[in-house]
């Protein structure tokens, strides 16, 4: 596996190069390749043809979960476990237990944000063949790269290698695997 | 669909009349820094050599943090009776310094959740530190009700575990929606500020692991995930922090009016009044923006970091603090205007004695500190003086300590039946505890500029002119085309 390399990587100077040359790219049919930046760039998503993140339904299963439990858990406690009469009111209403499960619903979907944030990404990956290029350390700080795989069934190195040189791309340099 | 096909043909020469006013906006980073620059300022904080007036500071803050903690340990060896609660007065400082804290960790979440939502682009180079602010002020606000349950080594009776007594919490007490309330709003506050920091710790690592810092690197490198800034990333990345920063807004807002429940749930004239969920609000973002003022502008002048905080935040923190200043001074006056009204002899009693009866002086130096004090942001020469603005805030802080204290103490030392009135002052053990909680705030603020970057490095670069990515495009031909045709 080691000698075949991961794919190629271009270097941009500034945001609108880059996004200009993701739209290349994207307009060119390419499926597997990424932008590295080091801040989120407006408009990118759009640029690369990536949809509209799935996070938000994993976070409204989260807050769906934390509200059900909330409620739940109180009527179980204090409705079917040990009944505990305060007041002399009902055993169980919706409206005392709304609170809790108000602040459940807010944590679970925190929980499920971040959890789905992290799942998507394939985070933690501590290991990535993009890390393996040397300039890549200036991509958290001020520089921009397109990375194009390998695997994507439109790659060829010549062709790819010379989209990335025509969107104006700089330093076009082979990644190991 | 056949209007949404003819708009597009209509709308070109409706728009060619309109023009967008052209409001020169006050530029977030000052002297067009560049992506480098910041990187460069913020990271540097962290990496550089311990500065010796960090030790300073930090021996200090130990010093005090161990008041905090010689007086748990005193109390728990003896007995919750070494402060000074004594009927009628069950509630005194430990509820008012929980209050105070929580109060300060909600502006917090106000600039990191509420001002995103609002797209207020100033918030980017405060929202770290008024983030770790908020963990730190809920840190301290937590000491204080668990150790007034006396017994401190049962509070996990707060959760509702199953123990011994088979019995559950009783959920229609505001007090256990305060649990659950104040344990939410920490954890939410921990994710919130570390799913922020996950960019500059990638950032971190990666300078670390280029000067051969392999050690740092990796310890960076774990806690950034291995986050490389992928635009897929981004995406899903944008997308959580703006959920967060959709449900942390109205968790802020619920917790400060759950925490007021505690007392608006309860008979006591003074207590017992509607106002009290926005007017808490309102004073927990009053006192925790003076709390963002005390801190932000040390660490500015320290750093050298007028281009990151630039005259342009001081104004917006400052306009913050007399807005919510002024929400609170009009709910003293419509408590007043309320307990006259609603011709309540207990009620109209308590809101006089408060002003006038033995705690007077607590209620002097809340008007004073609150209501006056942030009057003077109405005037751009104070706003401008950075140390008059510093010893303004000091002034918010201690107001916002009085104000709890008077809705507490004066409420409960008068209650119902003479004969059953007291006056309350606290012990030394009391007033040493909450001495050090400074001390413990301070310990854990210091040990946060000095490891963690303390300020969003990544969204400041998003913030400034050149991360636009059509400004190098545009700039010439509609920039110019715009400001030609205004008039």
């Amino acid at each position: 596996m080691a000698e075949k390399p991961y794919g190629l990587i271009a270097t941009f100077e500034t945001p609108g190069a880059l996004m200009r040359a993701a739209e290349q790219v994207r307009d060119a049919g390419y499926r597997r390749w990424d932008c590295i930046t080091p801040f989120p760039i407006h408009g990118l998503d759009k640029a690369m043809g990536v949809g509209r993140s799935r996070v938000p339904r994993i976070s409204l299963l989260g807050g769906i979960t934390g509200f059900c439990t909330g409620m739940s858990m109180i009527w179980f406690m204090d409705s079917y476990d040990y009944g505990l009469t305060v007041g002399g009111k009902p055993l169980f209403s919706p409206l005392y237990a709304f609170p809790v499960s108000y602040e459940l619903t807010i944590l679970f979907t925190a929980f499920a944000t971040i959890g789905g944030m992290f799942f998507l990404n394939g985070l933690p990956m501590h290991y990535h063949p993009v890390l393996n290029y040397d300039k890549i350390r200036r991509g958290t700080d001020d520089l921009f790269f397109i990375v194009i795989e390998r695997v994507d069934p439109r790659f060829s190195d010549d062709n790819t290698r010379a989209l990335l040189a025509k969107a104006g791309g700089a330093d076009i340099t082979e990644i190991e695997a | 669909m056949s209007h949404a096909t003819e708009t597009p043909a209509d709308a070109p020469a409706i728009l060619s009349e309109v023009r967008p006013a052209l409001k020169p906006r006050a530029p977030m980073v000052g002297h067009g820094r560049s992506f480098s620059w910041i990187t460069e300022k913020i990271c540097g904080i962290a990496e550089e050599k311990t500065p010796v007036w960090w030790w300073w500071c930090f021996t200090a803050a130990c010093i005090v943090a161990s008041f905090t903690v010689a007086g748990l340990i005193y109390l728990v060896s003896t007995g919750v009776g070494v402060w000074g609660h004594r009927n009628p007065v069950n509630w005194a400082w430990d509820i008012v310094n929980f209050v105070f804290w929580i109060g300060i960790g909600h502006a917090g979440t106000l600039i990191s959740a509420i001002l995103c939502l609002l797209r207020q682009k100033w918030r980017t180079s405060i929202n770290r530190s008024a983030e770790a602010m908020t963990i730190f002020a809920v840190i301290c606000a937590g000491i204080f009700p668990v150790f007034h349950l006396g017994r401190v080594w049962y509070s996990w009776f707060l959760f509702p575990l199953p123990n011994s007594n088979i019995i559950w919490q009783n959920y229609r007490s505001p007090l256990e929606w305060d649990v659950f309330a104040v344990s939410t709003y920490g954890t939410v506050s921990v994710l919130f500020w570390y799913v922020g920091m996950i960019p500059d710790l990638a950032t971190m690592r990666d300078r670390f692991a280029s000067v051969g810092k392999t050690i740092r690197a990796r310890v960076y490198g774990i806690f950034a995930m291995g986050w490389r800034g992928s635009g897929r990333h981004w995406s899903n990345y944008e997308m959580a922090y703006l959920i967060l920063a959709g449900i942390s807004t109205p968790l802020v807002l619920s917790v400060h009016t759950i925490v007021s429940f505690d007392f608006a749930v309860s008979l006591l004239p003074g207590w017992h009044t509607t106002i009290f969920p926005p007017y808490f609000v309102a004073g927990a973002i009053f006192s925790g923006f003076g709390m963002v003022l005390t801190l932000v502008l040390p660490l500015r002048a320290v750093y050298k970091l007028e281009d990151l905080v630039t005259q342009y935040h001081i104004d917006c923190m400052c306009k913050i603090t007399l807005a919510t200043g002024t929400m609170v001074g009009y709910a003293y006056l419509m408590e007043f205007f309320i307990a006259w009204y609603g011709a309540n002899p207990n009620e109209s009693f308590t809101f006089i004695n408060r002003a006038f009866g033995p705690y007077w002086w607590a209620y002097f130096i809340m008007v004073t500190c609150n209501v006056i004090t942030p009057q003077f942001f109405w005037f751009k020469g104070v706003r401008r003086n950075t140390a008059l603005v510093f010893v303004l805030s000091l002034f918010v802080n201690v107001g916002m300590w009085f104000e709890r204290f008077v809705i507490i103490a004066t409420s409960l030392a008068r209650d119902f039946l003479p004969s059953s009135w007291g006056y309350y002052s606290p012990s030394v053990v009391e007033i040493f505890t909450f001495f050090g909680t400074f001390g413990v705030f301070s310990v854990l603020f210091l040990l946060f500029v000095r490891f963690l970057p303390i300020m969003a490095v990544a969204e400041l670069k998003a913030v400034t002119p050149q991360a636009d990515p059509h400004s190098d495009v545009d700039a010439g031909a509609h920039g110019a085309a715009r400001t030609g045709e205004h008039n």
